[in-house]
Formats: structure tokens, C-alpha cells, sequence
């Protein structure tokens, strides 16, 4: 590490000029487009006088609510980036048949697999749904915050930050070629000597310290916050899920965290954890980060089994069949994917027994989830089905997840595993499970809470666009590869030999250019609708003829969300409230207690991309300044004290008042 | 209008509730004491064991230091972390049986997979092979 000391390298220590991309036409114009585009947002935002107004009402709100609208947009903007990675994956393998290179080099075409997995994951569907989670969870326990205002502010930031590092590897050095887990010895020293690894490690620090922080602040949020009557069996079950979920991303980052750990001490300091010699073991890696691996993949399902539930009730106008067994069937899922690790790796070399063992737990894991299916079914069954576009996401979904959970099942089972490893049947199934799962379960939770969030609807139509663009999309890009898949085609290919073999990709290209419209059509759904914001507008704060709590507040709810914390009686609690003739309050309204907005979160998360960026590129003083740095600032911030404030009564009157005009101009 | 008020008196009382229940999670003086002399006891006991070369068998000393260790968990959970079945409404043992289960899981889990992988993957003879577990 410092074997050459001289200035140049004290200042800056691997980086320099050649850290920058110059020679890659690709991602000049990409960066150039960036930079237009940031210097027209910046342009616009400082015109606009907007500066004041982004960091006094949202960078350093603690609302949770403003925290959850952030972290949504955070995931779409990473979505956006992570799906050009995939349109640009699906246009080199339709093409580079027959000696065509196609438009990436191998080196480049790692990079961006790595990127797309790493993103989508971590920086897409991670935040959508932390995003979601973190919105209407308050909503629907009666709570005005989540236990912990100021950390759930830093929670997002520390996200926020993880993808700022991810975005810089974009212009400056070069990001991981190793696939989604950076498997050693491939993310050693020895065989990655650059900053891509490096790049991957921080970025997925630094967001982790966000998602567990956000997963505590959650779960002590459900156990001690929810409203007086709310016992555990009346939660409503999007909370539920939200609840399991949080409990899995408590018990399961820390394996993530420490894995890395030993990873960068591999690659920093020269241990010999994962090396290929020396008493290193790369297979532990494999078997340590799958621990996490696997109840992360529950982590992203579970709260979209909620929206989903949450949805069925509410358009098929009755109550949840088998609420019980829902919860259950959540709490038995939380369990058991601690136990199904190893079907991520049968072709490793473990013996019979092992292999049974793990391929009969994740048989077992479908049984629950089966469960769940008729129960969306019985829900059904007979109910008033209103097919606006949450409803479709969600009857989409059912029938996608159950083909995707077919073919999950086909690969637990150990020798059919040992065909199907790494081949595009895999990359077909568990894109069958998280697009039909969570992007839709995300989308459809989207256009279900949107109007509560900016209290107008989205637009029907170009929803309805969004879906089937997105469904019809989805299997004509994946479909394609359960065939190639099964004749045996690997995943991160660059390029092929077999002619035969090109039509198929075509055809997937074909899909991605059609899930390309869906997304396209769903940023035209918020323009349009933002567009007709006054006809879409909901003044009642119930547009779907809710069950849940949320509804029963104003749409966008006020800053305290609950003038008065409700009583609960029973778990479709606002449903329960409207059939017993429930009157809103009118008078007696009195102070509310509220937590005070800071800006310690976005200094905190700044720091640490300074700190990360310092370590990726050995700049030794960069890190340790903002690791003292880091210290400094949270210490001082233990001395605020002034960190909550009253709304005064008055002010309470005033908004409730209007309120209660909108409701009368409703009626 | 009276069901506003029954509301606001409920949460109220909800309120007050949720602080009692906080207030549970102290220790009192006497049971930091015995909390102190029992670590204290679980500490010096594995020392003298060592120091006074008690067993002959260095295996026993291991295996009793161990359970010492074990206990003295217990004690620090009991004593110093006030936790018990009640504390939280019983979230806080619910929360460690949970944590057992999910440590119990990762560490068997890992030493079972890990100790097949060193069997399987080293270099063998095809003899050993065929009887590979």
C-alpha cells in the first residue's frame, strides 16, 4: 500500500487522470447528458428560488412521510438507471452473434451486469420499499412519527449516500466485475486489483448502516406506537408484513456487513479469509453472504404480499379471507428463510444430505406462500371487483408469481439444480419472482397510496398503459430465457457462437424494448396527472373506499396525521369506523407534541461518501478527516436539545377547519 | 361530539400506560449487587481452575470454563440487562429466543455446510470419494 511515497499519491492515492473514462465514447455522452441534465435541475432549482424550500421542508424533515416520498423517488431515479443497464445488456446479446462484439467490450459488459444487480436490488427495491413502508406504517397504526424522527431522516440519507458512491464509479474509476455478490476469489485482491470492488464494498457499507437503522426505527415503531386498541391480531397486515420484514433486515444485514467487513480486510490489509491460499476459504463467503442472501430476497417480497393484501381487501370491498392465516403464514415465511441458504449454491460440492436437507426447506417455503395465493383468491371469490390499476397490478402479479414460484420450485430440487445452476432459467425465474412480485407489488402500491401521499389521484389511463406494456413486456423478455435456459445457455455472457440461439434474445430484447413503453408510460402517468391535478383531486382522504387507517385522515395528511389518536376496535379499523356512523371531531383540539426538523442526517451521510470515496481510492487523509469528522458531528449533535416543538392549537383548528370544508364542498 | 372526547381519554390513558410500562426496566441496588458477586464468583472460579491446575485433564478445564462462560451470560442478561419474561410486555424475551434461534441456525448451519465442502471439495482419492457423505 505504500510502497511509493510521494506527494502526488499522499494527495490523491490511486487516483488519477486515467481514472477517468475520456477513452469510452459511451459513457462520455452518458456523462455529458448527465451533466446538461444536472446543470438545467440545478439551473432551474436556483432560478426558482427552490434551494430554501428543498432543505428546510424536505433534506432535514423528520416527517416520515416526506422521508418516505424521498426514498421513492430516490428508488425511481435509481430505476431509471438501473434499467438503462438492462436495455443495454439485452441490445449487446441480441447482437453479438456470429464474431460481432456487439457495443460492449467483456470488461465493460461486466461492469454493467455487476451494476444493474447491484442497483436494482439494493438502490431500486430496497428503497421503494422502505420508502412505502416508511409512509404508511405511522398512517396505519394511528401514530404522528416513527419512534425515531431524527434516525429515520439519517436512514435515508446513509441509502442516499450508498448510491451517490455507486453513481460516482459511473465517471470516476471503473465499478466491480463480479456479479451482484462479488464472489471471491474473483473480488479478491489478487484477480480485481482496481477500485470496482472497492466501489461495491463502501457504497453497500455505507447504504447498510441506513437499512438497519431504518429497520429499528421501524420495528420499535409497530411494537410500541400503534394506537390504543391496536393489539398485534387487529394490525392491519400491510403493517404485519412491514413488521416481519423489518425483523428480517435487523437479523440479516449484520451478516452482510460483517462479510464485506472480512472482504475489505482481505483486500486492504492482506488477511486470508476468502483467499484461495494461506487457509482462506472463498466458499465461506458463498456460505456466509447467502445467510443474508436469502431472508433478503424475503425482505423485498414480504411488505409487496402486503400491499397486495392491503389492495384485494379494499377493491374487492370485503375483508381479507384468512387474515389469521395470513399473519401466520408471514411469521412462518420470517422463520424459515433462515433455513434455505444453501439451494443458492447445491453445485458447491456438499454432500446428499445437505443438499436434501436445504432443497426439502425450500420446498417447504412454497407451502406458506401457497397459502397466501388462495387467500387472495378467497378474497376474491364473490367480492365487488373494482379493476382500477391497483387491482390490475395485483391480479397480474398472481397470475406471474405463481409461474415464477413454479419454476423456483423446479430449481429446489438438488439434481434438477445441478442443470439449471447459473443458466438463464435462473436469471428467468427470479426475475419472474421479483418483477411479478415487488416491482409490481411496488407499483401497484404506488398508485394505490399516491393520492393519500399528494392528495390527488394518477391518471387511470396511462396507468392501465403502464400495466399491460409492463405485463405483456415482462414475459415476452423472460420467457425466452427459461428456454435458452434449459438448452443450456449460461448468465453474464457476452457474446455467443451458436446462430441458433439469436432469435431468442431478439425476442427478449423485444420485451425490454416493451417494459421500456411501461416505464415510459408510467413517468407520462405522473406528468398527465399532475397535469390534471384539480379533476383528479381527493378531498375526501378515501378515494378507494378504504378499510385501513390511512384513509381516515386528509389527503396529503396533515403534519401530526391524526388530530385525535383513534381507538380501534377491530383490525379493517377504518372500515369498522364508518359502519358504525363514525363523526369526525370538531372541537377540543389541543398542542401537538412534534419532533424538530435538523440537517445533522445530510452532513452525517455527506461525510460518509467523502470517507467512502476516500477509502475506494486510498486517499488516507480524505478518510480519516471525515472519519474524525463523522465522530465530531454526531457527538455535537447529542447536545441539541432543541429538537421538538408544539404545534399550537390554533394552528390544529385552522387545519382541521379546512378540512372539514373540503368535506362539506365534497358533499 | 361525545365521541371525541372518549377518544382523547383513551389515548390518554394509553399514554400513561405506555410509560409505566418503561419504568419496569430498572434494577434496584440489591440486585446490581448480586448481580456483581455472582459474576464476580463465575470469573474467579474459572481462574483458580487454571491457575491452580485443578484437573489434570486440560479438556475438563475447557469444558468447565465454557459452562462458567455461559452462566455468566445468563447472569449479565438477568442482572445487568434487567431482562425477563415480563420486561416490554415480554417483547424482550420473545426478541432473544428469536436471536438463539437465528445464531443457532447461522453457526450450526455454516459448521455443517463448511465441514461437507472441506470433505467433498479437497483433493481425495476415488476411493474416499465413494463414500463421501
Amino acid at each position: 500500500m505504500f510502497s511509493h511515497l510521494d506527494t502526488k499519491s499522499l494527495i490523491f492515492g490511486r487516483l488519477d487522470l486515467g481514472a477517468f473514462p475520456i477513452h469510452e465514447p459511451i459513457l462520455v455522452a452518458t456523462f455529458i447528458a448527465v451533466a446538461l441534465g444536472g446543470i438545467a435541475v440545478v439551473g432551474a432549482l436556483t432560478y426558482f428560488r427552490l434551494w430554501g424550500y428543498l432543505w428546510k421542508e424536505w433534506f432535514t424533515s423528520v416527517d416520515h412521510k416526506k422521508i418516505g416520498i424521498m426514498y421513492i423517488v430516490l428508488a425511481i431515479i435509481m430505476l431509471l438507471r438501473g434499467f438503462a443497464d438492462a436495455l443495454m445488456m439485452r441490445t449487446q446479446q441480441a447482437i453479438a452473434f456470429n464474431g460481432n462484439e456487439g457495443i460492449f467490450p467483456p470488461h465493460h459488459y461486466d461492469q454493467i451486469f455487476t451494476a444493474h444487480g447491484v442497483i436494482m436490488i439494493f438502490f431500486m427495491a430496497m428503497p421503494f420499499v422502505t420508502g412505502l413502508m416508511n409512509f404508511v406504517v405511522p398512517l396505519q397504526i394511528g401514530a404522528r412519527d416513527v419512534s425515531f424522527p431524527f434516525l429515520n431522516n439519517f436512514s435515508f440519507w446513509m441509502t442516499a449516500a450508498g448510491a451517490a458512491l455507486i453513481m460516482i464509479s459511473l465517471f470516476v474509476g471503473e465499478f466491480a466485475r463480479t456479479g451482484w455478490l462479488a464472489y471471491p476469489p474473483l473480488s479478491g485482491a489478487d484477480y480485481s486489483p482496481g477500485v470496482g470492488v472497492d466501489y461495491y464494498i463502501w457504497g453497500l457499507q455505507v447504504a447498510g448502516v441506513g437499512t438497519t437503522l431504518s429497520g429499528i426505527n421501524l420495528i420499535a415503531t409497530i411494537v410500541k406506537m400503534r394506537a390504543p386498541g391496536m393489539t398485534m391480531m387487529k394490525m392491519p397486515i400491510f403493517t404485519w408484513t412491514s413488521f416481519c420484514t423489518n425483523i428480517l433486515i435487523v437479523a440479516s444485514f449484520p451478516i452482510l456487513t460483517a462479510t464485506l467487513a472480512l472482504l475489505s480486510l482481505d483486500r486492504y490489509v492482506g488477511t486470508h479469509f476468502f483467499t484461495n491460499d494461506l487457509g482462506g476459504n472463498p466458499m465461506m463467503y458463498v456460505n456466509l453472504i447467502w445467510i443474508w442472501g436469502h431472508p433478503e430476497v424475503y425482505i423485498l417480497i414480504l411488505p409487496a404480499f402486503g400491499i397486495f393484501s392491503e389492495i384485494v381487501a379494499t377493491f374487492c370491498g370485503k375483508r381479507l379471507f384468512g387474515y389469521a392465516s395470513m399473519v401466520y403464514a408471514t411469521c412462518v415465511i420470517m422463520i424459515l428463510s433462515y433455513l434455505v441458504w444453501l439451494h443458492h449454491f447445491f453445485t458447491m460440492g456438499s454432500g446428499a444430505s445437505v443438499n436434501a436437507f436445504f432443497g426439502i426447506t425450500t420446498m417447504i417455503i412454497s407451502i406458506p406462500t401457497g397459502a397466501k395465493i388462495f387467500n387472495w383468491l378467497f378474497t376474491m371469490y364473490r367480492g365487488r371487483i373494482r379493476f382500477e390499476v391497483p387491482m390490475l397490478w395485483t391480479i397480474g402479479f398472481m397470475v406471474t408469481f405463481v409461474i415464477g414460484g413454479m419454476t423456483g420450485v423446479m430449481l429446489a430440487v438438488p439434481p434438477a439444480d445441478f442443470v439449471l445452476h447459473n443458466s438463464l432459467f435462473l436469471i428467468a425465474h427470479f426475475h419472474n419472482v421479483i418483477i411479478g412480485g415487488v416491482v409490481f407489488g411496488v407499483l401497484a402500491g404506488f398508485n394505490y397510496w399516491f393520492p393519500k401521499a399528494f392528495g390527488f389521484r394518477l391518471d387511470a389511463f396511462w396507468g392501465k398503459m403502464s400495466f399491460w406494456f409492463w405485463l405483456v413486456g415482462f414475459y415476452f423478455a423472460f420467457m425466452p430465457l427459461y428456454v435458452l435456459g434449459l438448452m443450456g445457455v449460461t448468465r453474464r455472457v457476452s457474446q455467443f457462437e451458436d446462430p441458433s440461439l439469436q432469435i431468442w434474445f431478439i425476442i427478449a430484447a423485444f420485451g425490454a424494448f416493451l417494459i421500456a413503453l411501461g416505464i415510459a408510460s408510467f413517468i407520462i402517468q405522473l406528468i398527465v396527472s399532475f397535469m390534471k391535478r384539480e379533476e383528479l383531486r381527493d378531498l375526501t382522504g378515501d378515494p378507494w373506499n378504504g378499510r385501513t387507517l390511512e384513509w381516515s385522515t386528509s389527503s396529503p395528511p396533515p403534519d401530526y396525521n391524526f388530530a385525535f389518536t383513534p381507538v380501534i376496535h377491530d383490525h379493517d379499523s377504518w372500515y369498522d369506523m364508518k359502519r358504525r356512523g363514525y363523526t369526525r371531531p370538531l372541537e377540543g383540539f389541543r398542542p401537538i407534541h412534534m419532533p424538530k426538523n435538523t440537517g445533522t442526517g445530510v452532513i452525517l451521510a455527506g461525510l460518509s461518501v467523502a470517507l467512502g470515496f476516500g477509502l475506494i481510492w486510498y486517499m488516507w487523509w480524505l478518510a480519516a478527516l471525515s472519519l474524525v469528522a463523522i465522530i465530531v458531528v454526531s457527538i455535537v449533535h447529542t447536545f441539541n436539545y432543541k429538537r421538538d416543538f408544539y404545534i399550537p392549537a390554533d394552528e390544529v383548528v385552522a387545519t382541521e377547519a379546512e378540512r372539514t370544508q373540503l368535506l362539506t364542498r365534497k358533499a | 361530539m361525545t365521541t371525541h372526547i372518549t377518544h382523547h381519554e383513551d389515548a390518554h390513558q394509553a399514554h400513561h400506560g405506555h410509560s409505566d410500562g418503561h419504568d419496569a426496566g430498572h434494577g434496584s441496588m440489591k440486585s446490581y449487587m448480586t448481580g456483581f458477586i455472582l459474576s464476580v464468583i463465575l470469573t474467579a472460579v474459572p481462574f483458580w481452575l487454571v491457575m491452580g491446575d485443578v484437573f489434570s485433564s486440560k479438556a475438563v478445564t475447557v469444558a468447565l470454563i465454557m459452562v462458567f462462560a455461559a452462566i455468566q451470560i445468563v447472569v449479565h442478561m438477568v442482572y445487568f440487562l434487567h431482562m425477563n419474561s415480563r420486561s416490554e410486555g415480554g417483547w424482550t424475551l420473545l426478541a432473544l429466543i428469536f436471536t438463539f434461534v437465528i445464531l443457532v441456525i447461522a453457526l450450526s448451519g455454516s459448521l455443517w455446510v463448511m465441514h461437507h465442502l472441506n470433505i467433498n471439495m479437497m483433493p481425495v482419492s476415488p476411493d474416499m470419494m465413494r463414500n463421501a457423505p
